[in-house]
């Protein structure tokens, strides 16, 4: 009933809020309030989940189809609570900026907004392939209007490419469900596993186009460039995990076999993303372009990490996704605040923003080094782990993550400068405002679940995949090639806790 | 003394209403003063097709056996009453549309008598259970239709489209008829059900018979390569009208095509599955590539209902009862989407006194906050986006079509998609991306036209085209009973 509750919320609100006659202000204090009770009612599930247990929970299931075996079918993983709770926390802060901004049309706006929440929550929660394409559809009904009517000049481009790209990844990924499904069953707690390379690509494909990774990246710079900044939070802070989830719960699970025959392929696009987008980042000429090539960058970190598939790596992406959904959507909104003070994003126009804004200053800093992932951050400990992981894969993967490491701190620290210090900008008048309350507490409750997780990473990264958590006498003393192959039937048991 | 044979008056009962709606909407025509005279007519058509609909139902709900009455002239199905059910739903929303459309008061009458009459001819068309009557519904059904596309002949698109029709599906019927006339060379039988125990299953005149019927439903149908005259149609007809035939009678020739090639067929299956695969990406091919250059948006739909006809087909080509709960299943929603689409466009041309075209659009979806949110649920079912009946349709269609064996025809479908959706979002794009003409100077206008039947219309295919999302399990067990009468 939970998951069903936390799906259905949003959908009450998008409703509610699109019927309600007032003002744009009252419209969007309105949706406001229905994220800030979706955040309760997330948080009131985090305090009733078992982490112990590797069954999954708050389960619900009804048959829809039953012709085709495909039911509703509904439930929280370890690890899917948390990208649930980032899904809420970020859609919060995205809602109160546009509240802050005033986005005209607020009906139809706030509507959409709590209608991608339903959608996104949908999609962590789906355990029926149907359901889950169903779900990571409806994500693109808003999206696209959302980019197209409240973006920036070149929306209209913006949105054919985003469409283009994403939408053939999922047709075909639709055309692989259906085959799949067919033959071996919708329901993800009792289908068959496939060795079918075939299908694997199908899906594969996908994901790789949302997340986006290395060669399939080319809609991104548009998408997140046009976007209004909470917008592109939303799909660089959230909607690109989803694809990250969809490798973790469907390509890898279901599809063993041709997962470990291509783990190459798929590291080498991981790490070839890693360092291009890293480059890509230290030459772009505008905030967006850094925030945007970073996050490109990141997923592939995370993308690493998830395709080595060890107790480490695994554990290390699925912090790392809530700490670069955390990170990248801040950076986002930051970069939105910045461009209505100076009306542009190109950095070479920009800069001392620094002198006589210390509040501007200060958390652009606080967000730019935790994503630079300094030592005791967040970042640092789910890059970390995801390294080492990938290093008991194999030590020659590591490599490009270290220099990506090198790198990021490279573009993070030049944005910085570039924003803040050097002579001040032409685009920067001189009395530019610094931050107001409201742009601070949205930035500032962003930058506080970060510290909390600094301070704790183990509440992600140990309260994730519920098997991991046995004692060390199973895993110690064993070769690294074993403790993969245990990371590996975890993850699987995992996720199908059921079927065991 | 001629012996009659036993007349089941049920069966019959959803065509005679609607013959009897024609003739009451013709005498009121005549009878009725001048002022009365649209009104007494609509509601004798509307009354004729509700009619029809209850009708249908109580048949679907006491056929449980599948058997041929009148003298095996009919069959009393489930499928055939099914059929009938999504023609009259079709017809009475189409009924709702029709009334606002502008017409001269001296034919307003035998419009209404028209539509009626075009539908009582697709029931008994979807029941038919011989090559005789099978080609008396056809003809009935044209007929009307041909004349209702020309009926404003003050317009000379009008004239131009039902013309055109006429001379297509005139052309169309004859090859249709003369392929029944090979098939009854080669069996020596009228009747749909005996004609496939009586001849080996190679038979030249039986084949050649076959093709031919296939070619003339493939016409009445509008798939490629035999769709030429439908975008001039949907065009020039009035555009209640052309969602009408988009909606029905493409459903009913597709209807009755799949239960004349199972019934009546069944031993060269592999020769009308592989053409209805040709057939099929024909269709999308043509559909989905026609569709994506038009900038009137009626010629884009008809383009667009091509493409769907090429979906409907991959469900015939799986010659399996998944196939035929596909194909009918597909129907609703595609009917339900296919006349509030029309009606959106009858509105806006309405209120411009002209052609709705892409360029026209703009601003649609800001103008009139709901009608904007219909046209979009509509367009998204016709993309086979997810919550929409249209979706859920698709996956039908595509796990039957996997099923029987055509991967490949999947990713001939799913390709397709990804065209179709250039088209169905260039509407979405125009209605709320594009600006329009200058909002506020329109806000302090009158405000728009309001048609009440128009928007009741709307409401029910938005109910329709969303409810068979949530609630497709009632719909598919009327498409399992339906099509567990077919010999599949």
């Amino acid at each position: 009933m939970l998951t069903t509750a936390l799906i259905c919320l949003p959908l009450l609100g998008a409703l509610s809020v699109f019927l309600l006659p007032a003002p744009g202000r009252w419209v969007g204090s309105f949706a406001l309030f229905f994220s800030l009770a979706e955040l309760a009612l997330w948080i009131s599930s985090l305090t009733r989940f078992d982490f112990g247990s590797a069954e999954i929970q708050f389960e619900q299931q009804h048959s829809w189809i039953s012709d085709l075996g495909i039911s509703y079918h509904v439930g929280l993983f370890g690890f899917s609570i948390w990208l649930v709770g980032l899904t809420v926390v970020v859609m919060t802060a995205a809602i109160a900026y546009g509240l802050w901004v005033g986005r005209e049309r607020a009906n139809a706006y706030y509507a959409l907004m709590l209608f991608l929440t339903a959608a996104i929550v949908g999609v962590f929660t789906a355990q029926d392939l149907i359901l889950f394409y169903v779900a990571y559809e409806a994500m693109m009904i808003p999206l696209y209007v959302l980019i197209g009517v409240w973006g920036g000049a070149r929306r209209l481009q913006a949105t054919f490419k985003f469409v283009a790209y994403t939408m053939a990844g999922s047709l075909l990924m639709f055309a692989t469900i259906v085959v799949y499904g067919v033959s071996h069953g919708f329901d993800l707690a009792t289908a068959q596993q496939s060795g079918s390379v075939w299908l694997f690509l199908g899906f594969a494909a996908a994901f790789a186009v949302k997340a986006p990774l290395f060669p399939l990246h080319g809609w991104l710079s548009d998408a997140y460039r046009e976007s209004p900044p909470e917008v592109a939070a939303l799909l660089s802070g959230v909607i690109s995990k989803v694809a990250m989830f969809g490798f973790l719960r469907i390509a890898l699970t279901q599809f063993p076999g041709p997962t470990h025959d291509l783990r190459a392929l798929l590291l080498a696009l991981s790490a070839v993303g890693l360092v291009y987008g890293s480059l890509l980042a230290f030459r772009a000429p505008d905030i967006r372009g850094v925030v945007a090539y970073s996050s490109l960058a990141q997923m592939s970190l995370i993308g690493l990490g998830v395709f080595a598939q060890n107790e480490l790596s695994l554990s290390g992406s699925v912090l790392q996704m809530v700490n670069h959904g955390l990170v990248s959507a801040a950076l986002f909104l930051l970069a939105g605040m910045i461009e209505i003070r100076t009306s542009t994003s190109t950095l070479s126009r920009l800069g001392g923003m620094s002198r006589g804004r210390p509040i501007l200053a200060s958390l652009i800093i606080a967000t730019g080094v935790i994503s630079l992932a300094v030592p005791g951050s967040n970042a640092f400990a789910g890059e970390f782990l995801i390294l080492a992981g990938v290093f008991q894969r194999g030590w020659g993967w590591a490599i490009p993550g270290l220099v990506a490491m090198v790198l990021a701190a490279m573009y993070m620290l030049r944005l910085v400068s570039a924003l803040l210090h050097r002579e001040v900008g032409e685009a920067v008048p001189a009395k530019t405002p610094d931050l107001r309350l409201p742009e601070f507490c949205v930035i500032g409750a962003l930058l506080a679940c970060m510290l909390a997780l600094s301070v704790w990473p183990a509440a992600i990264s140990k309260h994730s995949f519920a098997c991991l958590k046995q004692p060390a006498a199973t895993t110690a003393g064993v070769s690294n090639q074993t403790k993969a192959q245990i990371g590996l039937s975890c993850v699987s048991a995992s996720v199908h806790g059921k079927a065991k | 003394m001629i012996r009659t044979p036993a007349i089941d008056w049920l069966t019959l009962a959803p065509s005679l209403a609607l013959l009897a709606a024609t003739i009451a909407s013709l005498m009121a025509a005549v009878l009725v003063p001048e002022r009365w005279r649209k009104n007494v007519s609509w509601f004798f058509c509307l009354a004729g097709y509700a009619s029809a609909f209850t009708a249908a139902a109580v048949l679907f709900e006491r056929s449980p056996h599948a058997h041929g009455v009148i003298a095996n002239a009919l069959f009393r199905d489930r499928y055939g009453a099914l059929a009938a059910m999504i023609v009259s739903g079709v017809g009475l929303l189409t009924t709702l549309v029709y009334y606002g459309e502008r017409s001269t008061v001296d034919r307003v009458g035998e419009r209404f008598a028209l539509l009626a009459s075009a539908g009582g001819g697709m029931i008994f068309f979807a029941q038919s259970a011989n090559l005789l009557t099978l080609f008396l519904g056809l003809e009935w059904l044209s007929i009307s239709l041909y004349v209702l596309c020309a009926i404003e002949r003050e317009r000379p698109e009008a004239v131009e489209a039902g013309f055109k029709y006429l001379i297509v599906g005139g052309f169309s019927s004859a090859i249709l008829v003369f392929g029944s006339a090979f098939v009854y060379g080669a069996s020596g039988t009228l009747n749909l059900a005996q004609i496939a125990g009586k001849v080996p299953s190679g038979d030249l005149l039986l084949v050649t018979g076959l093709a031919m019927i296939l070619v003339g439903f493939a016409f009445k149908a509008s798939v490629a390569p035999f769709h030429a005259w439908t975008p001039d149609v949907y065009q020039g007809a009035a555009t209640p009208v052309s969602g009408f035939m988009a909606g029905a009678t493409k459903a009913v020739a597709l209807v009755v095509a799949l239960r004349v090639l199972t019934v009546s067929f069944p031993n060269q299956e592999h020769l009308w599955t592989g053409a209805a695969a040709v057939l099929a990406v024909a269709s999308l091919l043509v559909g989905n590539l026609g569709a994506l250059v038009q900038r009137d948006l009626k010629r884009m739909l008809a383009y667009s209902s091509i493409s769907h006809a090429g979906f409907l087909l991959l469900a015939v080509t799986a010659a399996s009862s998944l196939g035929t709960r596909a194909l009918l299943y597909y129907l609703i929603p595609y009917g339900a989407a296919s006349v509030g689409v029309f009606a959106l466009v009858a509105l806006h041309e309405r209120e411009l006194g002209e052609p709705a075209t892409l360029d026209n659009l703009a601003g649609f979806g800001w103008r009139r906050p709901l009608n904007g949110i219909a046209l979009w649920i509509f367009m998204l079912s016709f993309a086979g986006f997810p919550l929409t009946g249209g979706f859920v349709g698709k996956v039908y269609v595509f796990a039957a079509a996997y099923q029987a064996g055509w991967t490949w025809l999947l990713i001939v479908g799913a390709v397709a998609t990804l065209v179709s959706l250039g088209y169905y979002l260039a509407v979405i794009r125009a209605i709320y991306m594009r600006p329009g003409p200058d909002e506020k100077a329109a806000a302090t206008e009158e405000p728009p036209l309001l048609d009440r039947m128009l928007s009741t219309a709307v409401l029910a295919a938005v109910v329709v085209t969303v409810g068979s999302f949530f609630a497709a399990q009632p719909l598919i067990d009327l498409a399992q009973h339906a099509a567990s009468q077919l010999p599949l």
